[in-house]
């Protein structure tokens, strides 16, 4: 599978140009948030190299849920039901655990309809990119408040959010999450990072990504807006993957970065900024999150990281081909079976 | 309770008509007090004596304490379905005690455990006391075991008075503990001691006695959620998500004890199998039609409530085209009230499965051979129709023991229908649409996540596509679609199983039925027959209905529609089907929560045919 009919751009170590991972046009409003993640997604596989053919690309119902028609063209993908990708998402990934698994989902979907399946995807820790792009409101059916609103927000038509919000990273960590992150679609050079190092974990990933909605929650006083969140963004530390062919060639001082190592021995660098931060204890995660909340933070960067996990699959004894390749005699058992059956029937 | 107290107080002596292998045997217990064990283990003696047998589990939905009735059926002339007569009865549960005493049949025999001091106000039945708290006190049960023994008494006293024979009981304990000598011999002690009891102080004063017979050579016994767990194995199975729900989850258990048995992969020694337990049925459905789409012949199994909450992900697989393979093991429901009842109820609900325009495939095995056989047949269906296959057993078949031929190792190779790979989509240049009919059959061709040529990926959604798979909105490619849709049910009717007919000469009327009410319609046959009234029966085994079911109701004057629920399901189907001669089919439905009697179906088709005249 060479690129040689097409001359556009660099061709990565694949043989494909950044338009190979492209997808249709988009249909969403001009400055909608999740264009830009959609970018980011291209750009990520694109620089990592993987082949869009080695991808399955999932998502529920929502305008979160439309983007993946909109990146990696050549990847098959699922539009499933509302809040339904985590089911949906683990049936498919049993046809062939060797592929990588990116889902987009909405907070609506996730933290509304879908809580349940969010909450059963991750404590299952299959491997799969499950990006929620956070808006706060639900874009399709024009502007209603999400879950993930914050109490007091008022919106055209809707009156004030009275209710309490969902925090998605938190529900992430204490549902027992092996890889949490936060980002701002504002923000693409983090988000892009977070993704290659959420790619490379062997585990449930969730990227929390405010997404701001332009048509309907991007006034500046609105929490998942574009200006809130660049005036109260604190990234935790700044985040470079570094991949497993490359060498970490900066050099940092001592105790100023704390270095991951990933299972496909990729790392993720995170140079520390204002304060300490080690992602890999979960009860100082939850510590964050809480005092996030109480202040008023848009705290981005990777919150919470274990590699230590089995995933989902290693705790099903399969075989390294894929089950959906497995030849008919390898599925039906032999015909002499048959009567030591009948004859365990009594 | 002296000895002399305990011998039958029927005075009533002289000669008896004796009634050989043509009864039924009710015990009343407590559920959770271990008499499945026992009651099984009859069950299986008479089996192996020879004698035709079924097994009929009557239980609460409790863990704990209430009453539990099990009938079993000796029937020398094979008959299966349940009857309104019992002519033995067993009463072990005081809580049940002045129903079961009622409940025997004039002329019957009643058996009770003798610590249960109540009235006994009959005097046209044999009685029997039973001490069984003396026995098992005797016996060297553990005290931690000797209520689940206690049961054991029962047996053997049952034993001793109608003749069954002692060594096919220690065969069917053998069997029931897996060959584990502590359990078996501990039991089989206490059914020992209490048929020399009955021998030493009980006259028998009762008609009925069993003799062997050679009318169970070469069958099996087995229930039809264990016989659809293995038709599954043998079908390559390679994914189930499943959430338990009564009478669907023992389907899963017995997939779990054989699969690691049958389906370890014989190159790797890995399994080629995947069972996940799903946080509800809304998961386990969308787990299998993941499964599906990506290449694996995936399945779930629910129940009518289940079914409910899976309805959108049936409707996303119709419209998607995903092959999956749903087993509803039917009830009475929804929430609490008669979950572990039988029932037909479903069949309308399945049929339009999903919203908008759904018609579903189903598959109706009527016995416990074909569920094994409509088990591994509904992925080739699957497969080839790409669509969810719906297969339509119940409770009475999933969970009772019944007696069968044994299961035949499928006939025809693995299906796995269109497909297309990277050499194929080579071969096409990668010029292929997955929505198109090529074909002409309605059925199109797909491709499968893994595979790796640059043109095989395509986005799957609902209704909103063109023939590319691409969103579109447009009306026509709309209709388009959904014309295509209706043709490939269509093409569905060439390769659904057909119907079973049996007919009789010149027969007057016909009988359509299907599923576990079939044995009790055979044996209406037999006594209509028998009353001048000759039939033809059609057991239906799918929907869409096949030119076979339309040419049984254009040739019948009439046709008896027999079914388990309230409305007649099949009959409302049959007749939006067969409109212009809808007034040629009769409903004959019926649910209570039992499964149905030849009684039943006998008197509602004499009723029937009375009031036309």
């Amino acid at each position: 599978m060479t690129n040689s009919t097409r001359s556009i751009g660099k061709l990565n170590l694949v043989g494909l140009s950044k338009s190979d991972y492209k997808g249709r046009p988009t249909t969403l409003c001009q400055g909608c948030g999740h264009n830009s993640i959609s970018s980011q997604i291209i750009a990520a596989c694109y620089e990592l190299d993987i082949r869009p053919e080695t991808i399955v690309k999932f998502s529920g119902i929502g305008c979160s849920s439309k983007s993946p028609a909109y990146f990696l063209g050549r990847s098959f993908g699922f539009n499933s039901l509302h809040g339904r990708m985590p089911s949906l998402a683990t049936g498919a990934m049993f046809g062939d655990h060797t592929l990588l698994a990116i889902g987009t989902s909405g907070d609506g979907d996730s933290a509304s309809i879908g809580m349940g399946q969010f909450k059963h995807v991750l404590r299952r820790n299959l491997p799969f990119v499950y990006i929620v792009e956070n808006n706060g409101v639900y874009g399709l059916t024009k502007g209603q408040f999400s879950a993930t609103a914050e109490s007091g927000l008022s919106l055209k038509g809707h009156g004030t959010n009275q209710y309490m919000p969902v925090d998605i990273a938190w529900e992430a960590v204490v549902g027992n999450a092996t890889f949490v992150g936060r980002s701002f679609a504002g923000d693409p050079k983090q988000v892009k990072e977070l993704l290659k190092a959420a790619i490379s974990h062997k585990g449930i990933a969730v990227l929390d990504i405010i997404s701001p909605c332009v048509t309907f929650n991007n006034t500046d006083d609105s929490m998942h807006s574009y200006a809130w969140g660049r005036e109260h963004e604190v990234a935790l530390h700044e985040l470079s993957y570094v991949p497993p062919r490359d060498d970490i060639l900066v050099e940092y001082e001592e105790g100023e970065v704390i270095d991951v190592t990933m299972h496909d021995g990729s790392s993720v660098v995170l140079k520390k900024l204002e304060r300490d931060y080690d992602p890999t204890n979960r009860g100082r995660a939850i510590q964050l999150l809480e005092e996030a909340n109480r202040n008023n933070w848009l705290i981005t960067g990777l919150i919470y990281i274990d590699t230590n996990q089995p995933s989902l699959f290693d705790l099903y004894d399969l075989p390294e081909t894929p089950l959906n390749r497995l030849e008919s005699e390898r599925m039906r058992p032999a015909p002499e079976t048959m009567d030591q059956v009948n004859a365990m029937m009594f | 309770m002296s000895a002399v107290q305990t011998k039958a107080v029927l005075d009533t002596q002289g000669d008896f008509e004796t009634i050989v292998n043509d009864f039924s045997i009710t015990v009343g217990t407590e559920n959770g007090s271990g008499s499945q064990t026992s009651n099984l283990t009859l069950l299986r003696a008479l089996f192996k004596m020879g004698i035709p047998v079924s097994g009929k589990n009557l239980f609460p939905s409790n863990i704990q304490g209430l009453p539990t009735w099990y009938t079993i059926r000796v029937s020398k002339d094979g008959f299966l379905a349940r009857r309104e007569d019992h002519e033995i009865v067993i009463a072990m549960n005081p809580g049940s005690f002045a129903q079961d005493l009622a409940d025997v049949k004039p002329g019957g025999v009643f058996l009770y455990a003798d610590h249960i001091n109540l009235a006994i106000n009959r005097d046209d039945i044999t009685i029997y006391p039973m001490p069984v708290q003396q026995l098992v006190k005797e016996s060297d049960a553990p005290s931690s075991l000797r209520n689940y023994v206690a049961n054991m008494v029962y047996v053997g006293i049952l034993a001793q008075l109608l003749g069954i024979d002692l060594e096919r009981i220690k065969q069917a304990l053998e069997f029931h503990f897996k060959g584990k000598q502590k359990p078996i011999d501990l039991n089989f002690g206490l059914v020992k001691s209490a048929a020399h009891w009955a021998a030493e102080n009980l006259d028998k004063n009762d008609s009925y006695q069993v003799e062997p017979m050679e009318a169970t050579d070469g069958l099996i016994m087995s229930d039809g959620n264990t016989a659809a767990a293995l038709g599954s194995i043998y079908g390559g199975m390679n994914f189930i998500a499943w959430y338990p729900i009564t009478p669907a989850t023992s389907l899963v258990e017995e997939l779990e004890e054989y699969l690691p048995q049958l389906r370890k992969d014989s190159e790797t020694g890995k399994k080629t199998y995947a069972v996940v337990q799903a946080e509800d049925e809304l998961a386990a459905i969308g787990m299998a039609v993941g499964a599906g789409w990506a290449g694996l012949r995936a399945m779930t199994s629910t129940s009518g409530p289940g079914l409910s909450l899976m309805t959108e992900f049936a409707g996303l697989a119709y419209y998607s085209e995903v092959p999956l393979v749903v087993w509803d093991i039917q009830r009475v429901g929804p929430s609490t009230g008669l979950p572990t009842r039988t029932s037909q109820g479903d069949l309308a609900m399945v049929y339009y499965l999903g919203h908008g325009d759904t018609q579903n495939v189903i598959l109706l095995p009527g016995s416990i051979s074909e569920c094994f056989e409509f088990g591994w047949k509904a992925f080739d269906l699957a497969e080839r129709l790409q669509w969810p296959i719906f297969v339509l057993s119940d409770l009475d078949f999933g969970m009772n023991q019944w007696m069968s031929e044994p299961f035949t190792y499928p006939d025809q190779p693995i299906d796995r229908g269109k497909v297309l790979w990277e050499e194929d989509l080579e071969r096409l240049s990668g010029k292929w649409a997955r929505y198109k009919d090529t074909d002409g059959d309605g059925i199109t061709y797909r491709t499968i996540p893994g595979n790796k040529h640059p043109k095989s990926a395509w986005f799957a959604r609902g209704t909103g596509h063109d023939e590319y798979a691409v969103y579109t909105e447009d009306g026509d490619e709309y209709e388009r679609n959904m014309a295509r849709l209706k043709k490939k049910f269509e093409t569905a009717k060439q390769l659904v199983p057909k119907p079973v007919i049996e007919t009789m000469k010149d027969a007057d009327i016909g009988i359509i039925a299907y599923g576990s009410t079939l044995p009790a319609v055979k044996e209406a046959r037999h006594y209509l027959a028998q009353n001048g009234l000759k039939t033809d029966l059609l057991q239906l085994r799918a929907v869409p209905f096949t030119d076979e079911v339309t040419e049984f109701i254009y040739n019948h004057e009439r046709s008896y529609v027999v079914e388990m629920n309230r409305d007649g399901q099949l009959h409302q189907l049959l007749s939006l089907e067969y409109a212009p001669v809808c007034a040629k089919l009769t409903s004959v439905a019926h649910l209570d929560g039992l499964s149905m009697t030849a009684q039943f179906v006998e008197d509602r088709i004499n009723q029937g045919e009375a009031e036309r005249k």
